[in-house]
């Protein structure tokens, strides 16, 4: 009846598990308890959890991120503190079962639910708005891909207290994921949760693109998109080519798993290297699909910071169109060790190092885009300087591992976890931090408390440096990755620097937080609010309207002369075009992506635990609701003009009332 | 390009202004099959690795029944000149023809799968089933890919066709909903040329 679940899958026997269960329910139960007393529910339902809208879509995706970046960095200060303490004769405090399910854990959190959320939710923040639009091509698809996304990192999470989570590596590698050794629901944890949060991935790159490519503004061609939106666009396309490649991988492993195929077996004709190759064709895209979203931001940013256009806007469409591209063809040197030859090697060596000279011309981009600029040293500019020399020193010492020579000694040791950490962090996630705190006053209509938003920079850049630097060098004394204990003495003090670098981190983390809450209890101070739609004197069109924007984001439809036709409007000191006001169409809320969500949900941990019953309701529930939905005729509305025009009005209030302030 | 660009969210019934919008129903949907295609091309490129993996089990050669599968081309071949007949009544606004001919669509498609079924069925009782070798593990999960399409086309053209008896009538939604199943009908049948080609007649060759 319950198929292989039963209640010993409970892990009580873990007490640091039970403690965390513990912490999470009465977290829960005090949020569900506040929404309940404040009567909030049919707010909550109403407002935003059958929202349509991609502003409110791109505010729960980003805190879903930071959730996921909670758990993600709990997984990692808890291997960071084991390998502190894990040398000679102590054991640390976490057996290798536990740890190998930590470090697996972490890199699927962190790549699929912290920051695929995070950019998943600056594109829908920004793409929009940026281009003139009125929302996204297919808005009830983006709802649906958000309750994919949000599936996945549910199932991934309730592996903590019920049943166990992979023990083989976020990229889970056969033979190890196979049945035969790894015999336990930890793997089909694993990619069901990916599966169905990349069924949603898939969706948001089809419907941007497809955004991006048909609701242009008039006139926008496109050599006058923002350079966000080319990096969204070309982020796009990743993601239609590889994802499809993930899902036919993970696909195969589970018809060998649930089946008894033999695709990657050691026996009866299998092959792991197949497995290999088709899951890094997806997995190095992958990486560009995250980085190149955030060049995106941090282009936006040094431009407006630095108050000029930006340097070699067709350099950078260029640059970002060749990573696209090259991202294709560098995928084996994720595995030179494999023995594909010295031939096969040694292309994939020279893509690689080739892929470095876009990404070098986006660097001189931006230090010539603040040379002789008035730069204004705000959070984001902060995270954009950490960023280009962070994300430098990765690059370079990614290089140095596309040599194969070089990777036959450096390949899965600590000098790898080091470099794709400083790409990681260093491009990704100060890109993505630094794009929260330039659009935040758009979505919310305050600013960020800089203060704070500084703190937290220091104390990652500080911090990211003493946690990977250490790396870098036990890399190179021949420490390899996911070791649970070591004896090695020369180790061991490397070891605790890293440690203390992670604490660093947290503190950052912990800045963080101090500035979402100081910036929402100051929200109302004349200095923190954006009455005017624009605080950072911005180019582009997202800045021309009220922050926050109205659900419909342009009462008219902006006409598009140039590139930053917005900001050239503005110095030029030209008012708005008048044109007359027109009702607009606009799609309705709907809980079909809800219902969709829950019901894959229940289809995913169904088939984790073998309960069929259960998933054949999942299944069904998904078909028939996508049935419902087609047959709904009532699924648009027209905004009347009386409404705009209010708007309007208000809106133009807060401008003249800003004005008089200054 | 960018001229054409639609304003609305919702470009289906927009004629709010007297221009023409094209829907990006069907754009997106395209991009969608592109997307299929992929994943496709990967389930090929992974049969392509394993076809020579018998693990001492039956070959193509010994397996496939070339009658059998000649007849499932035919078949389906022919039901994406029905789709087009539906399709060509569909602009013409003829409701009853467009209904028949789906219907008989449906009905190939339908012996289409059955046959596979078929085929799937009498190997699994020969004991050549996907768990015998690495090459049937990926025969079955290619040609079984494209049938779960089929599959899905079937149940999407059967909910089409009863909507269509309803109020959405032959709408503009309905139309482009028509032409989308039609990209997939006709998608599917590209794609069953090549496992035809390369697992079926290399597979015997």
């Amino acid at each position: 009846m319950l198929g292989k679940l039963s209640l010993s899958a409970i892990p009580l026997d873990v007490p640091i598990l039970v403690g965390t269960f513990l912490g999470v329910a009465v977290i829960g139960l005090a949020v569900l308890g506040a929404v309940t007393y404040y009567g909030k529910w049919g707010y909550l339902w109403r407002d935003w959890l059958t929202t349509v809208d991609h502003k409110r879509l791109a505010v729960m995706y980003i805190i879903l991120a930071i959730v996921m970046l909670f758990r993600g960095f709990a997984d990692a200060i808890m291997m960071r503190t084991q390998l502190a303490l894990a040398y000679k004769g102590n054991p640390g405090y976490l057996p290798p079962h536990h740890y190998d399910q930590i470090f697996s854990a972490h890199g699927t959190i962190m790549i699929f639910f912290m920051a695929m959320a995070f950019m998943t939710g600056l594109m829908n923040l920004v793409v929009p708005l940026q281009i003139g639009a009125r929302d996204v091509a297919f808005p009830f698809l983006n709802s649906l891909s958000f309750y994919m996304t949000l599936v996945g990192a549910l199932l991934i999470n309730i592996s903590l207290f019920i049943g166990e989570f992979a023990q083989c590596g976020w990229l889970v590698y056969p033979p190890l994921s196979e049945m035969q050794f790894s015999p336990g629901v930890g793997v089909d944890y694993y990619i069901w949760a990916v599966q169905i949060s990349g069924v949603g991935t898939l969706l948001t790159g089809v419907n941007f693109f497809t955004t991006i490519v048909k609701m242009r503004a008039p006139g926008m061609g496109w050599m006058q998109m923002p350079v966000f939106t080319w990096t969204a666009f070309c982020t796009t396309v990743l993601i239609m080519v590889s994802f499809p490649v993930l899902t036919v991988t993970l696909a195969l492993l589970s018809l060998d798993r649930y089946l008894g195929m033999h695709f990657f077996t050691n026996d009866a004709g299998g092959n792991v290297m197949l497995y290999l190759s088709m899951i890094w064709t997806w997995g190095h895209p992958e990486v560009y699909i995250l980085v190149i979203p955030a060049f995106g931001v941090f282009s936006e940013v040094t431009a407006t910071f630095s108050q000029k256009p930006l340097f070699g806007y067709k350099t950078m469409v260029y640059a970002t169109c060749s990573i696209m591209v090259l991202s294709f063809v560098v995928w084996v040197h994720h595995f030179f060790t494999m023995g594909a030859g010295a031939n096969v090697n040694t292309f994939f060596g020279i893509m690689t190092m080739i892929i470095a000279v876009p990404t070098g011309v986006k660097i001189f981009n931006w230090l010539f885009t603040m040379y002789k600029g008035r730069v204004e040293f705000t959070a984001p500019m902060h995270w954009t300087l950490g960023f280009m020399i962070t994300f430098s020193i990765g690059g370079m010492t990614g290089v140095m591992m596309a040599m194969p020579a070089a990777d036959w000694i450096l390949h899965n040791s600590l000098f790898l976890i080091a470099h794709f950490h400083n790409v990681i962090i260093g491009g990704v996630y100060f890109g993505y931090i630094a794009g929260m705190g330039f659009w935040f006053p758009k979505a919310f209509g305050f600013k960020l408390n800089e203060a704070w938003g500084k703190r937290a920079f220091w104390c990652w850049f500080v911090g990211f440096y003493l946690a990977f630097i250490p790396l870098y060098v036990l890399g190179l004394e021949g420490m390899t990755r996911r070791m649970n204990h070591y004896d090695n003495p020369d180790w061991y003090p490397w070891m605790l620097v890293a440690e203390v670098g992670a604490i660093v981190i947290a503190c950052g983390i912990v800045c963080q937080l101090t500035q979402l809450y100081v910036s929402i209890r100051d929200r109302n101070l004349p200095e923190n609010l954006d009455l005017t739609g624009d605080p950072w004197n911005g180019r582009t069109l997202e800045w021309s309207i009220s922050s926050p924007p109205p659900a419909y984001n342009f009462a008219v439809i902006p006409d598009i002369h140039g590139l930053d036709t917005f900001h050239t409007e503005k110095q030029l000191g030209l008012k708005a075009h008048g044109k007359p006001l027109a009702p607009i169409h606009m799609p309705k809320n709907t809980s079909a992506g809800v219902f969709i969500g829950l019901f894959s949900f229940i289809l995913g941990f169904a088939s984790i635990w073998y309960i069929w019953w259960l998933a054949a309701i999942g299944l069904i529930g998904i078909v028939a609701t996508m049935i419902l939905r087609s047959a709904d005729r009532d699924v648009d509305y027209y905004v009347p003009v009386s409404e705009i025009e209010h708007n309007e009005e208000v809106y133009s209030r807060r401008i003249a009332a800003a004005q008089a302030a200054e | 390009m960018a001229h054409e660009a639609t304003m609305s969210p919702l470009a289906h019934a927009d004629d709010h202004h007297g221009e023409h919008h094209e829907s990006p129903n069907v754009f997106g949907f395209w991009l969608y099959l592109m997307t299929d295609c992929v994943l496709f091309g990967s389930i090929f490129a992974a049969f392509a690795v394993l076809r020579n993996q018998y693990a001492g089990g039956p070959s193509g050669k010994e397996l496939f029944d070339l009658t059998n599968v000649g007849i499932e081309t035919a078949i389906l071949l022919f039901s994406s000149i029905t789709y087009g007949f539906a399709s060509l009544n569909a602009l013409a606004k003829n409701k009853k023809m467009v209904l028949l001919w789906l219907a008989v669509t449906f009905v190939l498609g339908l012996s289409f799968v059955g046959l596979e079924l078929n085929e799937f069925s009498s190997m699994i009782a020969e004991g050549n089933g996907p768990d015998r070798s690495a090459f049937l593990s990926a025969f079955f999960t290619l040609v079984g890919t494209h049938g779960l399409h089929v599959t899905c086309g079937l149940i999407w053209m059967a909910v089409l066709m009863v909507q269509m008896m309803g109020p959405q009538d032959l709408s503009e939604r309905m139309m482009n909903k028509l032409a989308c199943l039609s990209l997939f009908w006709h998608f599917l049948d590209i794609v069953w040329i090549c496992v035809f080609s390369f697992v079926y007649l290399a597979g015997v060759m």
